[in-house]
């Protein structure tokens, strides 16, 4: 067999080479733009934020489209998340677009559980993506991607400040997902009472050490737009599907006695902002975050969970197989080990009941020799007793006799002296 | 209180009433992609002499081989070795690190068998590094080292495949995407390499030789393309490192004294289909083949082997594919423990029923016992009751007797009486 010989590298790393025409691997990323509309896309929002805040009013205006649903009571007696997936498609791109709504949310009396099943929904996601993952035969290619790109948090236009909820919730769903807070029905703030309010918050989330999402700001060709829309977060924004006539264009817009609130106008809200950011310029980005941060983290606690290392103790770093073996060895140790442990037992109660039987069966002899010893005591009286009356018998039988003959020798000897006597009276 | 979200995966379709921007998630990727950087690896095998490393200059338009960094087929080797050459090469503002694999020595020695084995355990050491990479806890952005493409070149004989490309192939094709070539095909007219071409395609089908297939478009453009490109395979190509002037131009190509072979030629060679399809069309699709087959594949073989130590039936198999190593393990967890309570309960039932035969048969000997002390007692008893019964008839008949004898002897008495009474009487007569 030809020996082998692991691979030199010539020269550690890349070495730059100019080239001498066009080679044409400039069409990469055309070549990997068209792989993936092929494809489709695929993205997923969630939408936290208390009942009535206009969270499904949003989601269509920013969508252009209807969306399923009927507005939810507040009688809801916990939060429960509802997802619908759309197919969008717009010129040659399709978009497989997921929407969550949390149902239910902030209207309980004790909230204080209000977190965890949107925490469940979010881990779940991620479960199902890492169990894909993880398996033998697994087609990553075309699984559907549920996890949770972007998270809207609707914070309620109070004016004042977030909620003691807004504030627990969105610690919880920092580490976990992108969360873009925006400021829910913002045309009941006036302009001067939304620069506070935005000020308020931003600082409050600050001091409270939540992370929200950043627009990126690593990539020049929109690092500046990025930058500047990240100054105006939190996004007050302004939803509607109902169409009003300004000058000569139907626009969306919400109608009021004293005035028409238009949607895309960017002077009275910043939806058109929250629309460039969320869709225009960062869709790909939020997902990427979402895969290689949030994912990750994800990923990385479930393992160590499951007891898995990179390193051993020794510090040498893990093969994947090894650590199977080692997982897989130590099962089946567990498994033989419970298995002894059963027979063991078993074998422990055979042995007492097998005593106990022994006792019970020496006991039953022991009765029965008693029994046996005293039948015999009892033969033995009785055999007595019949040699006693045998001997009474023969006594008896014997005085019997020896009365009998003398009976009859009295008698021949009374017959004689009758003889005699007449005899002599004859004489 | 938790309730699980009803997802529905069947999804809806919806038209849109407006502009809503997500047409420009292309430019998203496109721009993301470019940030990033691209990576290719592309492995050349063949005999030493075939042009390899000429074609890969021409291909590349550089000079990846060249005085300072000469071609592994320059310098003299015993046994097949594998190496690689890492370049970085920017164009349009894409920046490409190129990753070419070479062997020499492939296929030059006198016995040739298993002179793939260098190449597989390459591929396959490269494939086990990705795999690792991605199995770690803490991950990290994972370059793509995995061989991405190999160029097999076939001796230009016209006549057919030679043995060890035919073993070769059938090695490899489940592991790379191979493509096979004819190399320095200026030495065949267009007749006999049309003549060759079948005959290798005849002789690859015949072998079920599975090469690396053009997926097909999606336009009937490209289809057209795809499919005239499919009729020229293999392809067979021409390189050259030097350029010449031809009719004014400057083009590569290998000078004759009776004219030149221009690489770029459409009707010289294949070497443009080749570069199109390689470099300019088909480059991510390769790429693609290799993350989604021929490494999943390599990594369902891995993971199986890990899991299912020593014999498996097949029907077995096919179940544990579809789940992790780990949920695997939970599912043999689960059914040690119904095995365990099948066997304990088989245990607790031999038990019992062993004991109630041991307890059953201590009755039976109790109550036989039992029953022949009755018996024998039963037997004493008649026995007694004989034995009064001849006592008493005994006391009668002595009773009797007796008072019999007292009557005699009464009488004895009387009678003796009488007679001296006579006696008396009797002296007077």
């Amino acid at each position: 067999m030809a020996a082998t010989e692991i691979a030199r590298q010539a020269g550690e790393g890349a070495r730059a080479v100019p080239l001498a025409g066009h080679v044409g691997f400039d069409s990469m990323p055309d070549q990997l733009v068209n792989k993936s509309v092929n494809h489709g896309f695929c993205f997923n929002i969630l939408c936290v934020g208390e009942t009535g805040l206009g969270k499904s009013t949003l989601m269509d205006t920013l969508f252009n489209t209807k969306f399923e649903g009927e507005p939810t009571q507040h009688n809801q007696p916990g939060v429960q998340l509802k997802s619908n997936t759309y197919e969008l498609q717009e010129s040659n791109v399709r978009l497989k677009l997921t929407v969550v709504n949390t149902v239910g949310f902030g209207d309980q009396i004790n909230k204080e559980d209000s977190y965890k099943s949107i925490v469940e929904f979010i881990d779940t996601q991620f479960e199902a993506y890492l169990q894909e993952e993880l398996k033998i035969k697994r087609t990553l290619h075309s699984y559907h991607d549920t996890r949770i790109h972007a998270c809207l948090y609707f914070i309620a236009p109070t004016g004042h400040s977030l909620k003691s909820l807004d504030l627990v919730t969105m610690k919880k769903l920092d580490s976990k997902v992108n969360i873009i807070p925006i400021i829910a029905k913002s045309d009941a703030i006036s302009k001067s009472e939304l620069t506070k309010f935005k000020i308020k918050i931003t600082s409050e989330l600050v001091s409270n050490g939540v992370q929200i999402y950043q627009f990126p700001t690593d990539d020049e060709t929109v690092a500046e737009i990025n930058s500047t829309m990240n100054g105006h977060l939190p996004f007050a924004v302004v939803g509607s599907t109902e169409e009003v006539k300004i000058g000569n264009k139907m626009v969306k817009a919400r109608q009021y006695p004293w005035g028409t609130v238009q949607v895309e106008n960017e002077s009275h809200c910043d939806f058109v902002k929250l629309r460039e950011m969320l869709i225009r310029v960062n869709m790909e980005d939020l997902r990427e975050q979402t895969h290689t941060r949030h994912y990750e983290l994800y990923r990385r606690c479930k393992l160590e969970e499951m007891g898995f290392k990179d390193t051993d103790p020794d510090c040498k770093p893990f093969s994947l197989q090894e650590t199977y073996e080692a997982k897989r060895n130590e099962f089946m140790g567990d498994l033989q080990k419970k298995e002894e442990e059963m027979r063991q037992m078993f074998v422990q109660r055979v042995k007492e009941k097998e005593a106990e039987l022994k006792e019970a069966e020496k006991e039953l002899h022991e009765k029965f020799d008693r029994l046996k010893k005293l039948h015999q005591d009892e033969k033995k009286k009785l055999e007595d007793k019949k040699k006693s009356l045998d001997d009474e018998l023969n006594g008896f039988k014997q005085k019997k006799t020896a009365a009998e003959l003398l009976q009859s020798q009295a008698q021949q000897a009374g017959g004689s002296t009758t003889l005699k006597r007449d005899k002599e009276r004859k004489n | 209180m938790i309730e699980r979200p009803e997802s529905t995966v069947a999804s809806i379709a919806r038209n849109l009433e407006g502009y809503v921007g997500f047409a420009n998630l292309p430019n998203q990727v496109y721009r993301k992609s470019v940030k990033r950087g691209f990576e290719f690896t592309l492995m050349v095998v063949g005999e030493s002499g075939l042009g390899k490393s000429t074609l890969i200059n021409s291909l590349f338009l550089t000079d990846l081989y060249s005085k300072d960094y000469p071609g592994p087929s320059l310098r003299i080797k015993k046994t097949v070795q594998v190496e690689q050459s890492k370049v970085l090469v920017k164009e349009g503002g894409v920046q490409l690190t190129l990753t070419i694999v070479d062997t020499p020595g492939f296929g030059d020695a006198v016995d040739n068998s298993n002179c793939w084995q260098p190449v597989i355990n390459f591929i396959d050491s490269k494939c086990e590094d990705f795999l690792n990479a991605e199995s770690r806890v803490n991950r990290r952005l994972m370059p793509d080292n995995r061989v991405h493409c190999c160029l097999y070149f076939i001796a230009p004989s016209g006549h057919g495949l030679k043995p060890l490309d035919i073993e070769f192939m059938k090695r490899l094709h489940d592991k790379v995407n191979v493509i096979p070539l004819i190399a320095k095909a200026d030495t065949l007219t267009p007749e006999e390499c049309q003549l060759f071409k079948k005959q290798i395609m005849k002789e690859i089908q015949e072998h079920k030789i599975r090469i690396y297939e053009f997926p097909d478009a999606e336009d009937d453009e490209d289809s057209k393309l795809i499919r005239k490109i499919k009729e020229r395979m293999p392809l067979a190509v021409v390189g050259s490192n030097v350029v010449i002037e031809v009719n004014g131009k400057k083009v590569r190509g290998r000078q004759y004294p009776w004219g030149v072979a221009e690489v770029e030629n459409g009707e010289h060679c294949d070497f443009t289909v080749l570069r199109n399809m390689l470099i300019r069309t088909h480059m991510q699709d390769l790429k693609d083949v290799t993350n989604n087959v021929h490494y999943e594949n390599y990594r369902s073989k891995k993971l199986a082997a890990v899991t299912c130590n020593g014999g498996v039936d097949t029907s077995k198999t096919k179940n544990q594919m579809t789940r992790s190593p780990l949920a695997q393990m939970e599912e043999e967890r689960r059914e040690h423990v119904m095995k365990m309570k099948k066997m304990e309960t088989e245990m607790e039932q031999v038990f019992e029923m062993k004991v109630k035969e041991k307890k059953q048969k201590l009755k039976d000997s109790e109550a036989e016992l039992e029953r022949r002390h009755e018996q024998m007692k039963k037997n004493l008893e008649v026995q007694y009751k004989e034995l009064e019964e001849k006592r008493r008839h005994h006391e009668e008949e002595r009773c009797n007797w007796e008072a019999q004898q007292r009557i005699l002897e009464q009488q004895k008495l009387d009678a003796s009486k009488t007679m001296e009474k006579n006696k008396k009487k009797g002296k007077i007569f």
